[in-house]
């Protein structure tokens, strides 16, 4: 029916545009001066039919499923011919036209702005459910998490430790190889290095979460294990270290891309002073481009960190779901993306103290990343106006 | 400025200078290592892909027997049990049940699908002998391709006397240890016991010879029990003897990318995924790209500068970094809770995917839209056209191939996005291929997480083999992004 009534609408549409658009030819042919193109009275008159009737199906749709479609179709073609009757060459359709468009453009931006309400308001909602079932104060200072056990535990402490945990590990490969790759090619590489580089950069950027999970589980985590073996060591076979090595491999082109900007973007004036007092040029970029291009740097961080603990799937193939307290990288732990994919996975009804944790947690990540990327953004919008 | 200037101290300078170079290692040390750690991602991945690729296959000789295939109803005929006959009727002296057994296992349960394909197509084959390619097992399959752990194929050094006393078999040679298997004369053995002239016992009997000269005869040993691997010493003996025979043929694994998902390692195949895929990505563009750009255009030509328009800017750039596992919260709470659309489906992956695209689209059609320079603009304003006129016949036209460019990385991006499907239920393991928007369907990589959390071996090289299929997808959407961004880029 539905499928019927939006083909129908479709061929009704079109009609009026060159019904709409016919009638203003044969008014330019009778030599009025007509003010807007032929091509605006057919889309005026088309855009309306489209709005009229789909206005008109939808509010319909619930309460007379029956009627609806016909009735859609009928209001269109009533709005198409009440604007039809009122055409004259004065007649501003292209005016009215742009109107209806700016409005579309005001709608379309206003998505990211109501996608970003609705994940609050969803995410808020079943929390504030979640917190009527568990208190808060429970949930942020448990240290036991089982939520499958009986009595399940909400203790959102090893959680929290594991996240960070793995976040450490992977800034401590993504930071110091990210900002080293980041200055070697903004400062020392020819554009031959730079052709060679900068795809491989680009690559590992591409390369979809799943298959470094993948990797991380099957090919560095026992690697892990056995060099752990045969020094003596016993690692499990899902360890923080091989899930947070991956992610650093992740994090690399993200820091290294941001910072490359922004070591690109300090003055020449200020590499040359420093050269001309007789500075090197590791030591220029130690003592004056770095201090200089701090803002934008540590804001890359600050999003590669917010980057890490919004991860998913390298952990959950890769870092275990039983939930730890522990420091030991060599361990293995879990993180709250793993949990909320572990307790949403599969069927589940809607009011389980499980599936409301799920959204606890994501509650807790989207606020961590949010305070993150604005500080970020904050900073870099600082560093910005500092050399603009 | 009387003060003489002191000559720097050489030792001081060779340190700054060794310094220098120190630092430039480092950097270079950095990229090194990040191309090494990329070289030996993309190494492993595509060589534990290369077994998927192919698969064994017996080449039978199938008598389409009228009893088992009834010739008014070809498509309800039992062939999995003729090629199982077939099969077993290559091994005379495998008679027990449990033997019987083994061998039923060797093939697959898709090993009738080629006679089924054949006789359907031509139903005067009822009743005539057929030669056919039978699927192997995925465990028969693993073995042949040599990715059994620890296992070894030796060729016996010096003679082998072999002499029977009664029911035991006593063998005599270098070599021999118990537990390993001596291939000899045609048939095979078990060595049991230790020292010349060890027990052993007849898996396959052998012909009359009592020696057999030096590099006539194979040892074969594996290093895991027998009670501890999938595939028994019996079945790695009869596979041997039927590749010695050549009656095993290796072929180009099309199932793997005809079919839908299986538990059966051997069967199971990408296409379902791959379409639901399809299906997600065209949802995804169909509405990411309209409102992306219609987006961009307002806040870049049309937005008052005002306190709102700085929202939405700050917003969209905030959730640009939003986690993408909260992007499955919100299709799970507000599509399938609150507008109580189905689970599994593409539609709503594709919203999903569409909404955590949409910013990443938004900023590079604005990066686009701002490079067109204003004097086209202008141009377009000065003969009268109006502002709508000017941005939508004059820039959007060459800000175009910036904002595709963009979009397709987008949509590169959204191809491998995995997280968020696994909320919205498209996780579910589905045979079928999707035909539509509203079936249960999985995508590419969701299909490459479930496999593998499988156990089975050979899903392992299956899930490798998917991930190169997405690589490559993923790569050709680059190169096309690339092409694009070559062929139109304007300098001005």
């Amino acid at each position: 029916m539905t499928a019927i009534f939006f083909a129908l609408l479709v061929v009704l549409v079109a009609a009026t545009f060159f019904a709409g658009r016919l009638r203003a030819t044969q008014m330019r042919g009778g030599a009025a001066l007509v003010h807007s193109l032929p091509n605006y009275h057919g889309l005026l008159i088309g855009v309306c039919t489209l709005l009229v009737g789909l206005a008109v199906f939808l509010l319909l749709a619930v309460p007379l499923p029956l009627v609806a479609p016909w009735a859609g179709l009928a209001a269109g073609a009533a709005a198409a011919f009440a604007l039809f009757m009122r055409m004259t060459p004065e007649f501003r359709a292209r005016n009215l036209f742009e109107k209806v468009t700016l409005g579309f453009l005001v709608v379309c931006s206003g998505i990211a702005i109501l996608t970003t309400i609705g994940i609050v308001l969803s995410v808020l909602f079943e929390t504030g459910r979640f917190f009527s079932e568990v208190s808060p104060w429970q949930f942020f200072t448990g240290v036991l998490w089982a939520p499958t056990g009986s009595p399940p535990g909400f203790g959102f402490i090893p959680l929290l430790t594991g996240t960070l945990l793995i976040t450490i590990i992977a800034m401590c490969v993504a930071g110091p190889l990210g900002l080293l790759a980041a200055i070697y090619m903004a400062e020392y590489a020819s554009p031959t290095v730079r052709a060679i580089f900068k795809p491989v950069l680009e690559m590992l950027t591409g390369i979809p979460t799943v298959v470094l999970g993948f990797f991380a589980a099957l090919t560095v985590a026992p690697f892990i294990r056995n060099s752990g073996a045969f020094l003596g060591m016993n690692i499990s076979a899902e360890s923080a270290l091989a899930a947070g090595v991956v992610i650093g491999m992740l994090l690399i082109p993200v820091i290294s891309s941001l910072s490359d900007d922004v070591i690109n973007a300090v003055p020449q004036s200020m590499r040359d002073g420093s050269y001309a007092m007789g500075a090197t040029k590791s030591e220029t970029i130690k003592r004056v481009i770095l201090p200089a291009a701090l803002p934008g740097i540590v804001s890359a961080f600050i999003l590669a960190v917010s980057r890490a603990m919004g991860e998913t799937m390298i952990v959950v193939m890769a870092a275990g779901l039983a939930a730890h307290l522990t420091a030991n990288p060599f361990s293995s732990v879990t993180t709250m993306t793993v949990q909320i994919a572990m307790l949403l996975v599969g069927d589940h009804e809607f009011d389980s103290s499980k599936t409301l944790a799920a959204f606890a947690l994501g509650f807790v990540l989207f606020v961590f990343t949010l305070v993150l990327n604005s500080i970020a953004l904050r900073l870099v919008q600082k560093y910005k106006e500092q050399y603009d | 400025m009387t003060e003489k200037l002191k000559r720097p101290d050489p030792a001081l300078i060779a340190r700054r200078y060794a310094a220098e170079r120190r630092f430039r290692l480092y950097g270079i040390t950095a990229l090194v290592l990040t191309t090494a750690f990329l070289a030996v991602l993309l190494t492993d991945i595509v060589s534990r892909s290369i077994p998927a690729f192919t698969q064994y296959s017996a080449i039978l000789e199938v008598m389409v027997d009228p009893a088992k295939v009834d010739a008014a109803k070809p498509a309800a005929g039992d062939f999995e049990g003729l090629v199982k006959a077939a099969w077993r009727a290559q091994f005379p002296s495998a008679s027990s049940r449990a033997d019987r057994k083994i061998l039923n296992g060797l093939i697959s349960n898709g090993g009738g699908d080629e006679l089924r394909r054949r006789v359907l197509a031509d139903p005067a084959l009822i009743g005539q002998p057929v030669t056919v390619p039978v699927m192997l097992s995925d465990d028969a399959d693993i073995y042949l391709k040599g990715q059994v752990t620890r296992v070894s194929r030796a060729a016996g050094q010096g003679p082998l006397t072999i002499r029977a006393d009664g029911e035991t078999v006593f063998l005599a040679g270098q070599g021999l240890s118990p537990g390993v298997i001596v291939l000899a004369d045609g048939g095979a053995f078990k060595v049991a016991a230790e020292g010349e002239d060890a027990a052993a016992e007849v898996i396959v009997a052998p012909g009359t010879a009592a020696e057999v000269g030096p590099g006539q005869w194979q040892i074969l040993s594996f290093a895991v029990p027998e009670a501890d691997r999938k595939l028994g010493d019996r079945a790695a003996v009869w596979l041997e003897m039927m590749r010695e025979r050549g009656g095993l043929e290796r072929q180009f694994a099309w199932n793997l990318f005809l079919n839908g998902d299986s538990r059966e390692a051997e069967i199971a195949g990408i296409l379902g995924s791959i379409m639901g895929s399809l299906m997600v990505v065209f949802v995804t563009i169909v509405l990411a790209l309209p409102i992306g750009v219609s987006a961009a255009i307002y806040l870049e030509e049309f937005a008052p500068k005002n306190r709102l328009t700085e929202i939405v800017e700050v917003n969209i750039n905030n959730l640009a970094a939003v986690p993408s596992i909260i992007f499955g919260l919100l299709g799970l709470a507000v599509f399938i809770g609150f507008f109580g659309m189905p689970r599994s489906v593409p539609l709503v992956g594709g919203i999903v995917i569409a909404l955590m695209s949409l910013p990443t689209i938004i900023i590079a059609s604005r990066a686009a839209i701002r490079a067109v320079p204003p004097s086209i603009r202008e141009a377009a304003l000065g003969v009268g056209a109006s502002h709508q006129q000017a941005v939508f016949h004059h820039v959007l036209p060459l800000a175009m191939p910036g904002i595709m460019t963009g979009t397709i990385l987008a949509v590169a991006s959204a191809i491998g996005e995995t997280a968020p499907l696994l909320l919205i239920g498209m996780v579910a393991f589905i045979v079928d291929i999707p035909t539509g928007f509203l079936d249960s369907a999985t995508v590419l990589p969701v299909q490459i997480y479930l496999w593998s959390d499988l156990p089975e071996r050979a899903f392992e090289a299956r899930t490798a083999a998917a991930i190169v299929v997405l690589l490559v997808i993923m790569l050709m959407l680059n190169a096309l992004a690339i092409y694009l961004r070559k062929k139109f880029e304007r300098r001005w």
